[in-house]
């Protein structure tokens, strides 16, 4: 029992995950940058919510609709003005901005909230939890793992279906190709930013349901471990990063409780070198063409 | 008035001057032919007129509308389609989406007419459909990028060395194509090292050399100019 214990609270933290490692791998895919401040917007997200819940005395729903349309303008605002700029720029002048941008938003958190962790009310998403047979579950454990599935599939539509979500397709796979056909790059990357901010605020949500202490620095450790899936599962590849993200939560989990507590995150990093090592391009990532 | 008109354009790469000062006419119904050596900046000119390059000065105009600094996605829908070189089709998916995407400006109720007409004009095309276009031949990728560009119903079709690393029986296809799409009606701007060839279906020709226009004339007459044969008809 202490198995399927560990398995599903390992599919549950995988699962949030999976939800911030959309946010990287998309916009890896399409705007070719890796956006450190990414877990920066998932803890913007969980102070939203918990303003909503605290402060404000909105419903929860309503919270964590509110904290997704902050995160969404946020994500874009942030794309729009410090990275849109650079597009011609070298990697490393965006990345160090994407860096810089990471401690400003923890920073501006700071100011906003201070530096006492705040404590994440108690919500439908955590309040009870669900028997079965000698299994306790918690229904924030059921509803992040059943909000995982619902963003995967929708995303999948999303990306297959319309015509947005196939531009976005383009832009990934050849840039110049696409704005041959004439799609407005400028507008996807925008597109993309707002769907992968929206999804941290999900996720910051979720985070703050399962482990209700929230911090400036709260969505640091998610950021990076998300980021480490998406590459684990192939960063670019919206698959891999749903692959990705569960599975390093469940070996999080399992290696936290069979191997060793505090060596828990260092075997997550050791699996991922492991996997780099015999698939360069992670689980499912596709080899990039050579440019002729 | 000519359907596209370039006037004296300088490009630059950072400090590269890789043109300098181009001007050229294309006039509607025309083949118009674009030959010059490595690196004379032909696919710069054309990758400038579709958009993708700002020139730093000079005037792209279009159908009577100065396109000079605009973007692809303003240019493309009007009527102005690039197939690229290298073919450029996108690998991860199928010969028929890549179709639909060239399609991409167009109201989505037109675009199963416009798979048709392609399918028809490359039936090679419909036997694949379903394939990723990644895993296509070098000549099927080259027929697929063209239809692709075409699915937009462009008034002026530029073509960027289409028979780049093709052996002699698809060169002659692809050539044999290109002058079906001209007496149906659309005019081209054909980029291409295959000079014989090139000159041979044009009806006028521009020569490039470091980014500079060097000669130009009717194509025929550029066929046998000693100079263009001896630099680049190889006698
Ligand atoms: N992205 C770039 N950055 C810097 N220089 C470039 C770039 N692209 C092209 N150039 C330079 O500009 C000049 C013109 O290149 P261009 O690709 O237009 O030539 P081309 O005539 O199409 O050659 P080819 O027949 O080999 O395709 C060359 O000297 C090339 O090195
Ligand atoms: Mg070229």
């Amino acid at each position: 029992m202490i198995f399927l214990d560990n398995l599903i609270n390992g599919l549950s933290l995988g699962s949030i995950y999976a939800i911030i490692a959309l946010g990287y791998t998309m916009v890896y895919g399409i705007a070719k940058m890796l956006n450190f401040a990414h877990g920066d917007v998932i803890m913007v997200g969980g102070y939203m919510a918990f303003c909503g819940l605290q402060y404000w005395g909105v419903p929860t729903v309503l919270s964590l609709v509110i904290a997704m349309a902050v995160c969404t303008v946020l994500g874009v605002t942030i794309e729009g003005l410090a990275y849109r700029p650079l597009r011609q720029a070298p990697g490393l002048a965006v990345l160090i901005t994407a860096i810089g941008m990471s401690y400003l938003l923890q920073n501006l958190a700071l100011m906003i909230w201070g530096a006492n962790p705040k404590s994440f009310p108690t919500t439908f998403i955590n309040g009870s939890s669900i028997r079965l047979g000698s299994l306790n579950i918690s229904s924030a454990t059921v509803y992040t793992i059943l909000a995982n599935v619902i963003i995967m599939v929708l995303l999948t539509l999303f990306t297959s279906r319309t015509r947005m979500g196939k531009a976005m397709r383009c832009v990934s796979q050849d840039r110049g190709a696409a704005q041959l056909m004439g799609i407005n790059v400028n507008r996807t990357i925008t597109v993309t930013f707002a769907i992968g901010s929206a999804l941290a605020a999900i996720a910051g949500v979720l985070l703050c349901s399962s482990y209700p202490i929230l911090q400036p620095t709260t969505g640091s450790m998610p950021g990076i471990k998300a980021f480490t899936a998406a590459v684990f599962g192939g960063i670019g590849s919206i698959p891999g990063a749903m692959l990705g993200g569960v599975l390093l939560g469940v070996i999080e989990i399992f290696g936290k409780a069979y191997i060793s507590t505090e060596l828990g995150d260092a075997i997550v990093f050791a699996v991922l070198i492991v996997v780099l090592l015999v698939r360069p391009t992670g689980l499912l990532g596709k080899a990039v063409r050579e440019k002729v | 008035m000519s359907l596209l008109s370039v006037q004296d354009i300088h490009v630059y790469y950072g400090a590269i001057h890789a043109i300098k000062g181009i001007s050229l006419e294309v006039e509607e119904k025309e083949i118009v032919t674009l030959i010059g050596a490595n690196g004379a900046g032909k696919s710069t000119t054309l990758n400038t007129i579709a958009g993708l390059h700002r020139p730093k000065s000079g005037t792209v105009t279009f159908a009577g509308e100065v396109l000079t600094g605009q973007p692809a996605s303003r240019i493309v829908p009007r009527g102005l389609s690039m197939c690229p070189e290298g073919r450029r089709v996108f690998p991860h998916m199928t010969v028929r989406e890549n179709l639909e995407m060239g399609g991409y400006v167009r109201p989505s109720s037109e675009i199963q007419s416009s798979l048709e007409e392609m399918y028809t004009r490359f039936p090679r095309l419909k036997e694949r459909e379903k394939q990723v276009a990644g895993t296509l031949s070098g000549g099927e990728q080259q027929m697929l990028a063209m239809a692709r560009a075409l699915m937009s119903r462009p008034r002026l079709l530029m073509l960027d060395e289409p028979s780049m690393g093709l052996a002699p029986i698809l060169v002659e296809q692809i050539f044999s194509i290109i002058q079906e799409l001209h007496n149906s009606g659309v005019t081209i701007l054909l980029v291409e090292q295959n000079a014989q060839m090139a000159l041979s279906v044009a009806d006028r020709a521009y020569v490039l050399e470091t980014g500079n226009i060097s000669l130009s004339g009717r194509a025929e007459d550029l066929l046998h100019d000693e100079k263009v044969q001896k630099a680049y008809l190889g006698s």
